[in-house]
């Protein structure tokens, strides 16, 4: 991406974090421990939306102020 | 009949309302005028981040996605799951590309993603190709919208066989095609807020309602892994098994890389008023995927309900559980929000087909110079022929054909991902390099798809997306999801027909684009009247 530098920032790496986690099945695939009934594999891909949440809204805010011109 | 008759009451109240909101749309924001596609296709390139929110939600979270992915779970498992973290990892994925397609296409006036290939590899027969890939993909979705009403349909006893009985349907698609003619985009953005608000309800209700009713959730998730346990079914279960991981991944990571290369996600995109407007709904749009996830799990309570599908359409397992489980009054309100959010995407598919049909069709090859009011009235008319083929395939083809065909559709969109997600960081393919991983990457997909069998439904072909690896002489029980396959296919021979062509010294296109109208926002200044065949 040699033709852009304003899109640019440290800060889009943290992307990669929401991209690779939910792929990692070895994460929970598991139905231990339980939360509220619910086995691992369910409530831990739910909570991967917070954190997909977390880190698209973190790098939105922190890239937002070296966008204007 | 009878005992539905309160849901149909309900049901048809709030699909009228909702169909009165899509007439006055067309006031809605107050164009000056409607006869351009900018307006009517885009609904001015205006909306702000809540309208976005609605519009984008409403567009890929459908009436279909409502009720088969549920009916995965109900019938296979973890393995339907994959929904969830395929709509989270899309988001991050997009975040970064679609604002650059966001600004290319402000600058251009671009309308579809294959405006943007013909702008930038300067090829109309590459241009072609992702116009008809998208309007191939998008059809059958269309098609599945029906599916989805037709499930609701069904349970509320008034749709059965023969011609007469689909009337039902009938209606409601003709309803849905005159507004749409008339009001264009603005009239599923408004319906976008009705239907959403609904789902909303309506799920809330059921995640604390239901599994109330049934004995909690440790009673659900126990009855589902006792129901797996039982089959015969090698795949099943409540948990993934080391064989359908590999599927399971490469499914999320094909479809989330998929979504946002379909036509009518890309129409959704480019309504919005600024970058700022997309960023803020890459990071609120996955509210949309808690409730996916929530409505994931219905299947499993009608597991745990022990709900009957009606005949061998699985589809009808959700409709089927509210039925049993809500008071009438609330199962109407429960179908309306199903049938309601059929028509959003439908909507906004139709519309998206017809743009391209406009674009990359109409006007490179019959009108060379159109009007902004024929191009207007060019799309509306073929909005109108879309949604009447979708009715058609309903109609006369047996159902499972559409959902085949939409699986074969996210297997094909992928295939534009060189020439429309690549392209968007990087000019260095060679035009010729990208046709050909285009027809090498859809002949491998196809030719993969046709050689999954689906025991359970007695397919010989076209039975599922999970391809064994075994067929490629891999000595394992592994599947992986075609598409994937298919894209790595694809990437390979562009990759390598790119060198080839370089070597032989064939001329590629001109690139109409420059570095500064990726990052270009709202207020920079626009190329007007621009010339798609020159670009210079």
């Amino acid at each position: 991406m040699p033709d852009d530098k304003s899109d640019r920032s440290p800060w889009n790496w943290l992307l990669l974090l929401p991209i690779a986690i939910p792929l990692m099945t070895f994460l929970y695939n598991f139905d231990e421990p339980r939360l509220l009934g619910f086995p691992l594999f369910y409530w831990l891909q739910i909570a991967f939306i917070v954190l997909g949440v977390v880190t698209t809204t973190l790098v939105y805010q922190m890239t937002k102020r070296r966008r204007q011109r | 009949m009878s005992e539905h008759l309160t849901e149909i009451i309900v049901f048809t109240v709030l699909f009228l309302v909702v169909s009165g909101m899509g007439f006055f749309a067309a006031r809605w924001r107050r164009p000056t005028d409607l006869a351009s596609l900018n307006e009517w296709g885009l609904g001015g390139r205006s909306f702000g981040a809540w309208i976005t929110w609605f519009l984008i939600g409403g567009d890929l979270y459908t009436a279909y996605t409502f009720v088969a992915v549920p009916a995965l779970l109900f019938g296979a498992g973890a393995a339907g799951f994959f929904a969830v973290p395929y709509t989270v990892i899309t988001y991050p994925i997009v975040f970064l590309i679609m604002i650059r397609l966001w600004s290319v296409s402000h600058v251009h006036s671009l309308v579809t993603p294959a405006d943007f290939v013909r702008v930038r590899f300067g090829s109309p027969t590459l241009a072609l190709l992702v116009a008809i890939t998208g309007i191939v993909a998008t059809m059958p979705y269309i098609a599945l919208q029906l599916v989805g009403i037709e499930a609701v349909l069904k349970t509320m006893g008034v749709s059965g066989s023969g011609l007469l009985t689909d009337l039902p349907l009938i209606i409601a698609f003709v309803i849905l095609a005159a507004y749409t003619y008339q009001s264009g985009l603005r009239a599923p953005a408004l319906i976008a807020f009705v239907k959403d608000i609904l789902i909303y309800l309506v799920i809330l209700v059921a995640i604390i309602y239901i599994p109330a009713r049934l004995g909690g959730w440790s009673q659900i998730f126990g009855d589902a892994t006792a129901k797996f346990a039982a089959t015969p079914a090698p795949g099943d279960g409540t948990l993934l098994n080391a064989n359908n991981q590999l599927q399971y991944v490469t499914l999320a990571l094909g479809s989330a890389l998929a979504l946002f290369l379909y036509p009518h996600s890309v129409t959704g995109v480019l309504a919005s008023r600024n970058r700022d407007v997309i960023k803020r709904n890459m990071s609120a749009l996955p509210a949309y995927s808690l409730l996916l996830a929530l409505i994931a799990l219905l299947g499993y309570m009608a597991i745990s309900a022990k709900i009957k599908p009606i005949g061998t359409d699985v589809n009808t397992v959700v409709p089927q559980l509210f039925d049993q489980m809500f008071p009438d009054w609330f199962a109407g309100v429960a179908f309306a929000a199903v049938g309601i959010g059929a028509l959003v995407p439908a909507a906004i598919m139709s519309i998206a087909a017809a743009n391209l049909f406009t674009r990359n069709i109409y006007r490179e090859y019959i009108n060379r110079d159109p009007t902004d009011a024929q191009e207007a009235g060019v799309s509306k008319v073929t909005s109108l022929v879309v949604k009447i083929g979708a009715v058609l395939f309903i109609l006369f083809i047996d159902p499972q054909f559409s959902i085949d065909l939409q699986l074969i559709g996210g297997v094909i969109i992928l295939q534009t991902l060189p020439s429309v997600a690549i392209g968007l960081f990087t000019r260095w393919f060679h035009k010729g390099g990208l046709i050909a991983g285009w027809v090498a990457g859809m002949g491998a997909g196809i030719l993969m798809l046709y050689n999954v069998a689906n025991p359970a439904t007695k397919h010989e072909h076209f039975g599922g997306s999970a391809f064994a690896l075994a067929k490629l002489g891999l000595d394992t029980k592994m599947t992986i999801y075609a598409g994937f396959l298919a894209l790595a296919v694809n990437l390979i021979v562009a990759l390598l027909g790119t060198l080839l062509f370089r070597a032989l010294k064939v001329a590629d296109g001109p690139d109409g684009t420059a570095p500064e109208h990726y990052t270009a926002d709202e207020g920079d200044p626009r190329i007007k009247d621009l010339n798609l065949s020159g670009s210079t």
